[in-house]
């Protein structure tokens, strides 16, 4: 399990698997999500017509992955911790999808 | 334990393990601290995706909304004052950092550096709730709280919709705030617990699953200020 951008420190054979992450790591994302804030105020405040709602959204989920994989440490966690992240992300899909498929289209048949 | 029972060989080929390894706050239903920190990052990442639905529920019928009324919604982010939440994003960030080096300071068995860190993310997260006190006051005096108290009448045809715009920002934010509450109650335990000297490279999950918690809520937060801040042509200095 042993990472180049990590250091394991193991005690003893039962103790967790340590991954330290870097510093340089922590402070990097730390910029990277201040930067995403300047930049989602900043591209509110221009008229970009239909995409002032994805730029908005795709910074925002960009902020949300950097913290999840580094300061979550899910990059590090286990493959059954994999499994209910990326499964907790399905079900909201299919919360989203299903929600929208019907109230977005009932005004279709006015047009 | 059986084996004393049933007469059978004494545990005297555990014992020496036993001696060597118990941790005082290794459970007695896992094997080892790594079994048991790994059960618990699985079982707050549970609890976590509970809390995605929960808030995503809300989020789903805010969407629904906005886009059917996206005038009313887009006046509705612009009584909000985009800097203050512009500056409580950052905030909130800043306590993630700190909480994540809490973490790490766990990790490397640095008790004061734990402890450190911990008070410092209490500390902006005290800040922030310190804002968004100073925005609900603001809100409540311009007659912006849904209900009775609702006077906003601005544009009089679209104010029962821009009432509704802010039933979902006080619903949003409020049990953004609730979590926020929760995790300074929390991060109190934990300094404390800190400082007594509980965490270290052995056992540092507990801090390690206060931090999914607080970085969760500061995950929630980034996606409420675009939704309730920044809707374009919203902006009034």
């Amino acid at each position: 399990m042993a990472d180049v951008t990590t250091t394991e420190i193991n005690h003893s054979g039962h103790a967790p698997h340590v991954h330290v992450t870097p510093m340089w790591i922590y402070l990097t994302v730390f910029f990277a999500l201040a930067v995403g804030t300047v930049l989602t105020v900043a591209a509110s405040r221009f008229d970009l017509g239909m995409w002032n709602t994805p730029i908005a959204l795709v910074i925002a989920t960009v902020k949300a992955v950097l913290v999840i994989l580094f300061f979550m440490h899910v990059i590090h966690s286990t493959r059954l911790t994999w499994v209910v992240v990326i499964a907790s992300f399905l079900w909201l899909g299919v919360l989203f999808v299903l929600t929208f498929a019907d109230y977005l289209t009932r005004a279709w048949n006015i047009y | 334990m059986s084996d004393i029972t049933l007469g059978g060989p004494p545990p005297a080929p555990h014992a020496e393990e036993h001696h060597e390894h118990h941790h005082p706050f290794l459970q007695h239903h896992f094997e080892d601290l790594g079994q048991q920190h790994e059960a618990s990052t699985l079982g707050m990442w549970v609890f976590l995706s509970t809390e995605i639905l929960f808030f995503g529920g809300v989020l789903a019928a805010y969407w629904i909304y906005r886009v059917t009324y996206p005038e009313a919604w887009a006046i509705g982010a612009a009584q909000q004052i985009w800097w203050l939440g512009a500056i409580n994003t950052i905030v909130l960030i800043i306590s993630s950092l700190t909480m994540a080096l809490a973490v790490r300071n766990a990790q490397l068995g640095r008790r004061m550096g734990t402890v450190y860190m911990l008070i410092a993310t209490l500390f902006f997260g005290s800040i922030f709730l310190g804002v968004k006190m100073y925005e609900y006051t603001k809100h409540w005096q311009e007659g912006l709280f849904p209900g009775a108290a609702f006077h906003w009448n601005e544009v009089p045809a679209l104010a029962p919709k821009v009432q509704l715009f802010m039933t979902f920002y006080w619903c949003l934010t409020g049990l953004h705030a609730l979590h926020m509450v929760i995790g300074a109650g929390l991060l109190i335990w934990f300094i404390w617990r800190a400082w007594k000297g509980h965490f270290g490279p052995e056992y540092y999950g507990p801090v390690e699953i206060m931090g999914l918690y607080w970085h969760f809520v500061d995950i929630v937060w980034i996606f409420l200020f675009p939704f309730l801040y920044l809707i374009h042509g919203a902006h009034h200095g």
